[in-house]
């Protein structure tokens, strides 16, 4: 039972109450568990489900922790390891890959010397591809944190991109 | 009110059936056997393994017979080119994903699908192995898990939830990443799991296993240095039969004493009698409670799965547990002690082994508390399960093998003893033996029908100790003990004694038996051990004459100050994961009251 007093300390009151503001704004209601799993998601910021959150979630909604790990696991919306603080999500489909989508990856991955699904060593960056997230009237388009940016066909507009993340 | 009746044809046979029933229910009564690997019969319908498709005249899509419910004219197929083409499709699919070594496996020739491949006659499967190449995890002492193995029915998760409330198991990941496991993939003893082993009983292959001990006993076995003695729990002989084609609930005491003797066990006891031991002290001590005002309602602690759900999840109630300890657990202390100093044997020489019915018992023998001097109570804990292994790597035919009695002294064993392998058993135990010691009074009528319990039930009654009233409850199953706990916390109840059994039926539906114990052999491993303790001349704990000789020479009296040494114990909470205690009390306010 040792090892968990390490983890303990990992629910600051911080999470606690970001936890509670969550579930407060969805009714405590257990069945909106996805919605709230996905604010939690985007408040925390290398946007996953950290451990003690998700166990912290089903004690209050009154739900066993398998639950809440069962549905962070089942969508690919939902995560359970840190991520970076900005994941570029590039779409992955087929109007986007006709417009050199291809590149757009290519340029990200040489700028941050970085593979897709990898992080960045201080946690800032990681590349992610995704399906179509309907941003075909601008592609090729990134999408980090819900915010898309498109027309990035050439390096100095996708410079001019992540320099906008700072 | 009558029973709707349905009509309908399955394979051309008139068949008819309640309004209700689904179709391999319907199958099943005319000796038809529908494939299937996810369906149990006393499990909610999952539909997720699609063995069971049929097909139904009439109908575009082949039906599967397990969610589907008859209806009047039914034409049901179920051996079709159709049918079978989608059969071996999924039988071929399922295997693809298990990694098959089944000669090292612990269920090979006990595999639900092993036998469907035999059945299906599926000798060398044509898809390529794409079975998850994760390793067995053996993070707990009583269950193995072996992801690679796992077909995915949910039966383990279904029991965990519905039937234990506990829900340690769950479907994670989605599609090809689809696995069983823990919340956050930990660990077993990190979860809310408390061992009771009723995944293992329901897993169709070898994804949930006992972990196996029958090697240390071999070991043992050889080493002519050591007294390998061994205790067999109430409810192992009526269920041991199971495993060698025996008609559920047949009684196999005398055969299994004559099959351990074989083995080279030198002592072969009866864990009978510490069950006496058990109801000397637990009765003693509920009317001491009774009298003195000590904590009520007093909780029995015998069952191991029960007793790690309350550390881990109701720790506030570890004052209300008897601190008398289990049967098992009595046993080893009196084999280590008394029966050591009485045979001029070094405790360090006895290698104690236990048969029960059970995988948390592997756990409760490892408990510090239970043992002394560096060595534990009990050194080896076997299900039963992994004595029909040991017998039938022996080469016994236990069906033709004579019968023998238990060793003296600590192999008699009253009526009482027996039922403890039930639930309601222990409470009709108690209250022989506490009537008698409370009024002075011969009990007129030995039977408490009003206790005996149902499988997955609770039951409450009110007992008079002549004048006396006492207020009783019986709960098998944990998700029945959750609700049972809630009503007396709430002051819904005031009960005085409470018998928990964590497995449904009490021990003889335990997750250390035979594989294949369902509801119905639970009902008839019980009313062979009700049939055991009435045709006993000795039904009560307190009239065992091995039980007045060990209180003459040893213990003095129940409740002495060598009888808490040796046969009580003490609980503490478990820590769980993480602790929001200091955040609850914030919230706590703002819930509805209950």
């Amino acid at each position: 039972m040792k090892p968990f007093a390490k983890k303990l300390t990992e629910l600051t009151p911080e999470m606690v109450s970001l936890v509670d503001e969550i579930i407060a704004s969805h009714d405590g209601d257990a069945t909106q568990l996805v919605g709230i799993l996905l604010d939690l998601e985007a408040a925390v910021e290398r946007h996953y489900i950290p451990e003690p959150a998700a166990y912290y979630l089903a004690e209050r909604l009154e739900i066993r922790p398998t639950q809440v790990y069962d549905v962070i696991s089942f969508y690919s919306a939902l995560h359970d390891k840190p991520r970076a603080k900005y994941t570029l999500q590039v779409c992955d489909s087929a109007p986007c890959r006709v417009k050199d989508s291809d590149t757009l990856c290519e340029t990200l991955q040489r700028l941050l010397n970085l593979e897709v699904g990898e992080v960045t060593y201080d946690g800032r960056f990681s590349i992610e591809k995704v399906p179509c997230f309907g941003a075909c009237d601008v592609s090729p388009a990134v999408r980090v944190n819900g915010v898309v940016y498109g027309h990035l066909d050439s390096e100095e507009r996708i410079v001019n991109m992540l320099q906008q993340l700072d | 009110m009558s029973e709707k009746l349905i009509h309908l044809t399955i394979n051309h046979m008139p068949v008819e059936v309640p309004a209700g029933t689904r179709i391999i229910e319907a199958a099943q009564s005319i000796g038809i056997d529908i494939p299937h690997l996810c369906y149990h019969p006393d499990q909610s319908i999952k539909a997720h393994c699609r063995m069971c498709m049929v097909e139904v005249t009439g109908q575009r899509k082949l039906l599967a017979a397990c969610s589907t419910l008859v209806w009047e004219g039914m034409e049901v197929i179920t051996d079709s080119k159709r049918v079978y083409d989608a059969q071996v499709g999924v039988l071929d699919l399922i295997l693809a994903d298990h990694r098959q070594d089944c000669l090292s496996c612990s269920r090979n020739n006990n595999c639900d699908l092993q036998n469907l491949c035999r059945r299906f006659n599926r000798l060398k499967p044509d898809l390529p192995d794409v079975s998850s190449q994760e390793r067995p995890r053996l993070d707990n002492p009583s269950i193995v898990r072996d992801p690679s193995k796992c077909v995915k029915c949910g039966r383990c998760v279904k029991v965990c939830s519905e039937v234990q409330g506990i829900g340690a198991l769950s479907f994670t990941g989605r599609s090809a990443e689809c696995k069983v496991t823990t919340a956050f993939d930990l660990p077993m003893n990190e979860t809310d799991c408390v061992l009771c082993g009723q995944c293992t009983l329901v897993c169709p292959v070898g994804a949930l296993t006992e972990v196996d001990h029958t090697s240390h006993v071999r070991h043992a076995l050889h080493d002519s240095s050591k007294h390998v003695v061994v205790q067999i729990a109430p409810s192992v002989r009526v269920a041991l039969g199971d495993d060698f084609g025996l008609e559920p609930g047949a009684l196999v005491t005398g055969k299994m004493v004559t099959a351990l003797k074989m083995m080279g066990f030198e002592k072969v006891f009866d864990t009978n009698f510490s069950a006496d031991l058990t109801i000397m002290e637990e009765g003693s001590e509920l009317l001491h409670r009774i009298k003195k005002g000590g904590r009520l309602p007093m909780i029995t602690s015998c069952s191991p799965g029960w007793v790690n759900f309350m550390e881990k999840h109701h720790p506030e109630l570890i004052g209300n547990l008897s601190t008398a300890k289990s049967p098992q657990g009595m046993f080893g202390a009196v084999l280590k002690t008394y029966y050591a100093q009485r045979m001029g044997w070094d405790p360090k020489d006895i290698v104690s082994v236990s048969v029960m019915p059970c995988t948390a018992k592997k756990f409760e023998a490892t408990r510090p508390e239970l043992g002394r001097d560096g060595y534990q109570d009990v050194d080896v804990v076997l299900t039963t399960r992994e004595l029909a292994k040991l017998i039938r790597y022996e080469g016994l035919n236990l069906a033709a093998l004579p019968e023998s009695e238990f060793d003296a002294p600590l192999g008699t064993g009253s009526g009482a003893g027996a039922i403890f392998g039930n639930t309601g058993g222990v409470m009709e135990a108690a209250l022989r033996t506490a009537y008698e010691l409370y009024t002075g009074k011969e009990l007129p009528k030995l039977e408490f029908e009003a206790v005996r319990g149902e499988v997955n039930g609770i039951k409450e009654a009110t007992i008079d100790l002549d004048g006396t009233p006492i207020k009783v409850a019986v709960v098998n199953g944990l998700k029945n003990a959750e609700t049972l706990i809630r009503r007396v916390q709430n002051g819904e109840a005031d009960y005085l004694f409470i018998e928990i059994m964590a497995c449904p039926g009490g021990c003889i539906g335990g997750g250390g038996q035979p594989i294949g114990t369902n509801n119905a052999k639970r009902q008839a491993r019980i009313k062979a051990l009700y049939e055991l303790d009435q045709n006993l001349p000795l039904r009560k704990s307190h009239e065992n004459p091995d039980i007045q000789a060990i209180y003459r020479e040893f213990f003095g009296e129940p409740l002495s100050h060598k009888s808490h040494e040796l046969l009580h114990t003490d609980y503490a909470p478990r820590p769980k994961r993480y602790d929001f205690s200091p955040y609850i009390e914030k919230y706590r306010k703002f819930l509805p009251q209950k």
